[in-house]
């Protein structure tokens, strides 16, 4: 086995026991980069030097004993996520040159403990998308099949882990954007309860929605990541000051005779959701069923609002959250003579497509007199999926679900037809409404051998619970 | 529901973003199918239902009021970032026309 394909753990051993440098482990994973880069466009920035500068720190960290758990493990970030010293331009070209003056909470965790950052990932731009294709810097090939899309908005993340050119990804996920390609990659990706995870230094893109959450190969993996991400951040008012779970531990406790797990029937009952999808999940759940789990149909009947709910409330704390990105402060300005158009030519010439479209839907649903009718409407609709959720997790532990209703589709195959795009969300969006926490777990292949995933929900700060289900998949 | 060429150049204004002739056709016709297809919530009943702003159910997180500086190598940083300058200070275009 070949070093840039180990997970965290093996890795971990790895190191610990001198087997392998980080240097070695590190260069493995640039070599990778380097060799498919070019045809899959994972990675926009890749940090060749600081890279093998870290790694060095790491093998002396390690030689004196101060190793962590992280210490000299390879990991990209998505471009969307400010990183100390290194370009991060969200995929868009208003940011090309913009290098961030300090790192996210989430980055400076992993940094503390001598992690060592390979590169930058390619996205949809500002997290806009479910395929990548919005990114100014060309869209992120499947590693599977690269006629397909990685998915979005991480794709680039779920394609660099996939792909082993470093052994975990940092990404964020609004409305799907870590499960989505985190199940097209055929990887594992969590989205974390809104308020676990510190957002400061996250490029804001819808602020009661976003969070960020690791993607790895492994459950136990995403474990330890999390208890690395996870706590309370006083430069991000929203994180909850619950105590975080030791992960790694609570995985290992699954007592599965006292499990109940729902299954939804709005999410199998979709038209359009592809049949060995369905037929994948199912074998899923039922295996969990004769381990000893109980099998609880549910509904939810809301979930349909979940997209119409998510692109009024998205779109519009988007467009207000994108004001800031105007070329003034920093990024790059077009040159005009008037303030005005230095704002408006900026924007059009450094936004892709999608972005531009978010801020227009997002500037209309909060113009004069549409106020309630699409806003106000959307938070109230959002109150109901919640208390869906509520409801049904009164009666069992998890929900299990399809992450996506198909495997990866074509790239360009849906670029021009918004609300299709917009629907490759569906089973993604309802819990990032709710703000509860999801993972996406591999759950086989299709026949044309592209990943199926399965999405594990959970009640309110339940990753410990999710995570065990997900263990034992 | 349709959008006009008006509307949108009207939201654009707004968003203070500029866009091409054909932008603003195929925006006037791709919204006006985003708002249809999002109307399917006037079918949903939301008499008394409260509005979700956030799902932390937190109220009044507070800090001390006290100022934090930046060191000197930030401060740089920051600067450097900065499109047009003169010296240390961001330049910008006038506000005003007159």
């Amino acid at each position: 086995m070949n070093l840039n394909e180990l997970t965290i753990k093996q890795a971990r051993e790895g190191l610990d026991s001198g087997k392998f440098s980080s240097v070695e482990l590190t260069q493995a994973c640039l070599d990778r980069i380097h060799d498919h880069n070019e045809e899959l466009n994972a990675f926009i920035t890749v940090t060749d030097e600081l890279a093998l500068e870290e790694a060095k720190k790491a093998d002396e960290m390690i030689a004196r004993g101060e190793q962590k758990m992280l210490t000299g493990i390879p990991y990209s970030v998505k471009d969307a996520i400010c990183t100390l010293d290194v370009r991060s331009t969200a995929s868009a070209k208003i940011l090309n040159n913009y290098i961030p003056p300090f790192d996210a909470t989430v980055i400076r965790k992993i940094r503390e403990q001598g992690a060592v950052l390979v590169g930058k990932t390619n996205c949809d731009a500002f997290g806009h998308g479910a395929s990548n294709e919005q990114s100014m810097y060309g869209p992120v090939k499947n590693p599977h099949d690269t006629s397909k899309v990685a998915g979005g908005s991480s794709g680039g993340a779920a394609a660099s882990v996939a792909d082993h050119q470093c052994l975990f990804a940092i990404a964020e996920d609004t409305g799907g954007s870590i499960r989505q390609p985190a199940a097209f990659c055929g990887i594992y990706g969590i989205r974390p309860s809104y308020g676990r995870n510190s957002r400061y230094g996250i490029m804001p893109m819808a602020s009661s929605f976003d969070t960020v959450g690791p993607m790895a190969k492994t459950a136990g993996d995403i474990a330890i990541l999390m208890e690395v991400m996870a706590g309370v951040d006083e430069k991000d008012a929203t994180t909850v000051a619950d105590v975080v779970p030791v992960y790694d531990e609570e995985i290992g406790k699954l007592e599965i005779g006292n499990l109940r797990v729902g299954v939804p029937k709005e999410y199998f009952e979709l038209e359009g959701l592809d049949e060995e999808v369905k037929n994948a999940v199912e074998a899923k759940i039922k295996a969990l069923e004769e381990a000893g789990a109980t099998i609880v149909p549910v509904s939810l009947p809301h979930t349909k609002y979940a997209i119409p709910v998510y692109y009024i409330a998205v779109p519009s704390e988007d467009s207000s959250n994108l004001g800031r990105i105007d070329g003034i402060r920093y990024g790059v300005q077009s040159d005009m003579e008037k303030l005005y158009d230095t704002y408006a030519h900026s924007r059009e010439h450094g936004f892709p497509e999608e972005v531009k479209r978010r801020i227009m839907v997002g500037t209309y649903a909060l113009s004069a007199g549409y106020y309630d009718a699409y806003y106000r409407k959307a938070q109230q609709v959002r109150t109901l999926i919640m208390q869906d959720f509520d409801t049904v997790f009164q009666d069992v532990d998890v929900l299990i679900t399809p992450t996506s209703p198909f495997p990866a589709f074509g790239i360009g195959e849906k670029k021009d037809d918004v609300i299709a795009m917009y629907l490759a969300d569906v089973f993604v969006s309802p819990a990032s409404v709710a703000g509860i926490p999801g993972i996406s777990v591999p759950a086989g292949m299709s026949k044309d051998g592209l990943p199926i995933g399965m999405q594990i929900i959970g009640p309110r700060m339940g990753e410990s619970k999710i995570l065990q289900v997900a263990n034992v998949i | 529901m349709k959008l006009e060429i008006e509307d949108i150049e009207h939201i654009a204004d707004l968003a203070r973003l500029h866009l091409t002739d054909e932008e603003k056709e195929r925006y006037a016709d791709q919204l006006s199918a985003v708002f249809d297809y999002i109307s399917m919530l006037n079918e949903v009943d939301t008499t008394g239902v409260a509005e979700t702003c956030q799902v932390t159910e937190l109220e009044d997180v507070v800090r001390e009021d006290v100022v934090a500086e930046s060191d000197e190598e930030t401060r740089k940083k920051i600067i450097a970032q900065f499109p047009d300058k003169v010296g240390n200070l961001l330049k910008v275009k006038a506000v005003f026309d007159n």
